[in-house]
């Protein structure tokens, strides 16, 4: 294997900068990239066009149910007389703050479990294995369904705090990631696995270094490309499932609007209004397809069998 | 003067869990098993012997990656679990292309064993690193530069440059030149050698090659199944071989243009260390087994009128 | 491999059981409360007289009393009674049940057969055009919510073309096969769609693999037609393991059933459990639940069983 950079040789051809290259190649994660920059535009706009259109989103009209597009309204009405458009784009940011902020949490928790699970070895590493591969086994909608359910009142919590949005969105954020970091701590046990055994890992060692020098300089620098990869993959899944649960109910409850919970009665006005029952899953939909493909492309750049 | 890393009784046995159908009883592997030996300042101690032989364990053993099951190691006659003596000792594999962490420029690989003994400052160590760069005959450029940028061969001596930063005084090389082309091995032999000469360190080469060591070695111990068989200076140990496995070794050694000296064909396979053999662990295989090889454990004992030269047989010669 | 066996039924009754603890603690912390649902709306009832009810129905013990009293009584076959149904809860799992087990395997039986065609066309020609093609429609598949395709196909089908009903499970006069086949049609058609996504791309992998391998080429280089080779020797290979773990994706399957049976006003097991959630019928809810868990470890205890059975290195763990 000979050095590839013979032009630049001063220039460090960092792992990062090949995998830049690579991933500009692939087509479909590049107009990913670009859809999702459009739609966290879309989104983000929610503010600027509420003011510019003197609108409140929340504001209900009795008398203006299933309106057209106007002038005044770009997208017509729900069924309740609000604005779809800005429903459309505040939905939007509470799903995928949701969808990130779940990730998040759900990763971190897997990113710890399984570096301890794949250093430690041993008796931690079986019993929080026993106990990844218990919930996994698991059918996870129903589960979902029934912590979704559960009466914060109840858990000692105010009646004023357990109906505010914020309970809502902390509610489904922290069950989701409570259910969903199953997955990232096995990828991340069997990278932390694998590169225990590195010859690298036990020339640290010899020279005298502990484990938490080990996780931290070797074995998590070593698992970010799975992380990452992983990671974006969750998003996608995070956001399917906050939008069921909203769907069903159980997750953000109106007035907040999210995509999922703005199909909540879509069944009534599938016929009246098909676009209101078009346009949130539609959004969802492409979200979602567009963050797999970046996953997908994210995959291919940081393919390691170059990069040995 | 004690010696720089002595070895008492040391022993690595390994519990494994058995296979069928309700899991049989737990067995013991016996990997190394009562071996005593010592490393002086500034000598090359070679551990030969064939795979399954436990020189890698051992080797694990003095590098301080593994504790003993029995038995103790001492660093300058003192306790070896210390912070001095991790220092002092340095390691260097086999796999040039395992042994560095691909995420890291050679810069930082070099200096990491500074950074984990926390000797020197940043700009120190890369002072350092930069010096030791070039003293394993690779351009200065390298340092920003990438494993995966480097051949086999420049790895390990990245992998040695690494090793010598802190300044040890043993170096542990376990079969440091099997996965090289044989073009490279001389070189990174050389390489060895001279920096041996100008430092005055020790090394523990694990090899399998004879030859490598025959150039090399100022000892050599030779390992059966965990065992220590043969302990000799290395002139005497290639000239007069004591113990019939190192005999058989040494006739193994193609020889171009000289006939072999004698026809000592081993039996069998070498057994498993799971069931090593009552008595000696050679005999199974011994052209000169008799009864008592079987019932009595010989010792490390001097060979006639060669006192420097131990070996652990009935029948020495 | 018996040990194997014994090891993970245990293991799956063990997670049952903690499961059944964690269900009923979190039944309790749902919103409402036996009693005041018992009572809603009658005035008459004072306090002591509340308090006498929570004495007779034990509400007034510790949790872990509770559920050791509830446990004892499911494994005697007493589920309790479902107030919403105002049946014993078996007499309302039973028929549930059934209903979905009818909408899963048929759906899920579409999803396999239309995965075999699709992921064995794509692996004919990898990263062609087909491939593409077939690609684009797998990821469609796993990022499109199932409820909103439920719903673009009742706007399809029911609304715009009105060839099937928009929900409801049979006619009202109960008319025969073709009638309920045709408010079958449309949930077991949103569950196969949602499915054939993930399992397509099952399915090319393991086909892209088994083509490569050298009896495919010997099956060539013997003269036989390219259909025989595919569906003969290579789809054959690659159908136990695909279907191995197209059968470990039970538990998303109901996951998806259970949002379809919502949608289409089915009644099976799905629309049951969200019914009983809503409506505070704890008992129901309950079984309900744990039956779900029931079934998802066992279809996952079958398919490691099948795959411990299918691969040696993993049977003999």
């Amino acid at each position: 294997m000979t050095a590839i950079d013979t032009g630049a040789i001063d220039q460090a051809s960092s792992v990062w900068q090949l995998r830049w290259r690579r991933f500009r190649r692939h087509r479909t994660a590049m107009a990913s990239l670009v859809l999702l920059a459009a739609l966290l535009l879309f989104v983000a706009a929610a503010g600027p066009l509420a003011a510019l259109q003197g609108l409140d989103p929340d504001a209900t009209d009795l008398l203006s149910r299933y309106d057209s597009p106007s002038a005044a309204h770009w997208l017509g009405t729900d069924e309740a007389g609000r604005d779809e458009l800005l429903r459309l784009m505040y939905g939007g940011q509470m799903s995928l703050l949701v969808g990130i902020i779940a990730t998040l949490v759900g990763g971190t928790v897997g990113l710890a479990i399984g570096l301890a699970a794949g250093y430690a070895g041993g008796r931690i590493d079986a019993l929080l294995m026993r106990t990844t591969d218990g919930i996994i086994a698991l059918p996870l909608l129903p589960l979902l369904i029934v912590l979704g359910a559960v009466d914060l009142t109840k858990l000692g919590f105010s009646s004023q705090f357990a109906h505010s949005g914020a309970a809502g969105f902390w509610r489904i954020v922290v069950i989701i990631a409570l259910v969903d970091w199953t997955a990232m701590a096995r990828l991340v046990r069997a990278a932390a696995l694998s590169m225990k055994e590195r010859d690298f890992v036990q020339a640290a060692r010899a020279s005298g270094a502990g484990p938490l020098y080990i996780v931290f300089a070797h074995i998590l620098p070593n698992v970010t490309t799975p992380i990452i990869v992983a990671g974006t993959l969750t998003i996608g899944r995070v956001i399917l499932f906050e939008s069921v649960l909203s769907f069903l109910g159980f997750g953000i409850v109106p007035p907040t609007p999210s995509w999922g919970n703005m199909l909540n009665n879509a069944q009534e006005f599938v016929t009246t209004d098909p676009g209101l029952a078009i346009y949130p899953g539609l959004l969802i939909f492409l979200t979602v397809i567009a963050v797999n493909f970046l996953g997908d492309g994210l995959q291919h750049a940081f393919d390691p069998r170059s990069e040995r | 003067m004690s010696a720089l890393v002595e070895l008492d009784q040391v022993s690595a046995h390994f519990t494994v869990r058995g296979s069928g159908w309700f899991g049989g009883a737990k067995q013991v592997l016996r990997a190394v098993d009562a071996v005593s030996l010592a490393i002086g300042e500034g000598e090359t101690l070679a551990l030969v012997g064939e795979s399954g032989s436990g020189k890698s364990t051992l080797g694990q053993m003095v590098a301080g990656l593994r504790a003993p099951t029995l038995g103790s190691l001492r660093f300058r006659g003192g306790p070896f679990a210390t912070k001095a003596a991790r220092r002092a000792i340095q390691l260097v594999f086999q796999d040039p292309f395992s042994a560095l962490d691909p995420r890291m420029p050679v810069s930082s690989l070099i200096a990491e064993p500074l950074v984990i003994q926390g000797i020197g400052t940043q700009a120190e160590r890369r002072t350092r690193a930069a010096l030791l760069v070039e003293q394993v005959g690779l351009p200065r450029d390298s340092l920003n530069r990438y494993p995966h940028e480097f051949s086999g061969g420049q790895r390990q001596r990245i992998a040695i440059a690494r090793a010598l930063a802190p300044e040890p005084a043993l170096i542990v090389a376990d079969e440091p030149l099997s996965a090289l082309d044989v073009s490279i091995q001389s070189q990174i032999l050389n390489l060895l050698k001279s920096i041996q000469e100008e430092r005055r360190l020790s090394y523990l080469f694990i090899s399998h090659d004879l030859g490598v060591v025959n150039h090399l070695a100022d000892r050599v111990a030779v390992l059966y199944l965990g065992k220590l068989v043969e302990l000799a200076p290395r002139a005497e140990l290639f000239a007069r071989p004591s113990h019939p496995y190192t005999q058989a070794l040494l006739d193994a050694v193609p020889r171009i243009g000289r006939a072999r000296r004698r026809q000592v064909a081993l039996s069998g396979e070498m057994p498993s260390p799971l069931a090593p053999p009552p008595g000696c662990v050679f005999h199974t295989r011994c052209p000169k087994a008799q009864a008592i090889c079987r019932a009595e454990i010989p010792l490390l004992a001097p060979a006639p009128g060669r006192p420097d030269q131990l070996a652990a047989c009935h029948f020495k010669e | 491999m018996l040990r194997f066996i014994l090891r993970r039924t245990a293991q799956t009754f063990l997670v049952l059981l903690v499961m059944s603890f964690v269900i009923y603690s979190l039944i309790g912390l749902m919103p409402g409360d036996p009693i005041d649902v018992m009572i809603a709306g009658n005035p008459g009832v004072t306090p002591a007289m509340v308090a006498h009810l929570r004495e007779i129905y034990g509400l007034d013990q510790p949790l872990p009393l509770r559920y050791w009293h509830w446990l004892m009584a499911a494994l005697g076959g007493d589920l309790g009674f479902s107030r919403t149904h105002s049946q014993p809860v078996l007499e309302v799992l039973g028929p549930a049940l059934a209903q979905t087990a009818k909408l899963m395997l048929t759906g899920w039986s579409l999803s396999v057969v239309l995965a075999f065609i699709l992921g064995t066309l794509a692996a004919l020609k990898p990263g062609g055009k087909l491939d593409a093609a077939i690609g684009l429609f797998t990821f469609a598949g796993i990022s499109v919510p199932v409820f909103w395709l439920a719903l673009i196909l009742v706007l399809v089908f029911a609304v715009t073309l009105h060839w099937l009903p928009a929900s409801g499970m049979a006619g009202i006069d109960d008319g025969g096969i073709v009638d309920q086949l045709r408010h079958l049609a449309l949930p077991v058609l949103t569950l196969a769609l949602a499915n054939t996504g993930t399992f397509t791309r099952y399915v090319r992998a393991a086909m892209i693999e088994t083509m490569r391998m050298d009896f495919i080429r010997t099956a060539r280089a013997k003269g036989l037609s390219e259909p025989r080779i595919v569906i003969g020797h290579a789809l054959r290979n690659a159908l136990i393991p695909v279907v191995t773990i197209m059968a470990l994706s039970f538990g998303t399957l109901f996951s998806g059933a259970l949002v379809t049976e919502t949608m289409f006003a089915q009644f099976g097991m799905g629309k049951m459990i969200y019914d009983a959630i809503l409506g505070n019928d704890y008992n129901l809810a309950l079984s309900g639940l744990l039956f779900a868990t029931l079934v998802t470890l066992a279809s996952n205890l079958a398919a490691d069983l099948a795959y411990g059975w299918l691969d040696p290195r993993i049977s003999l763990r």
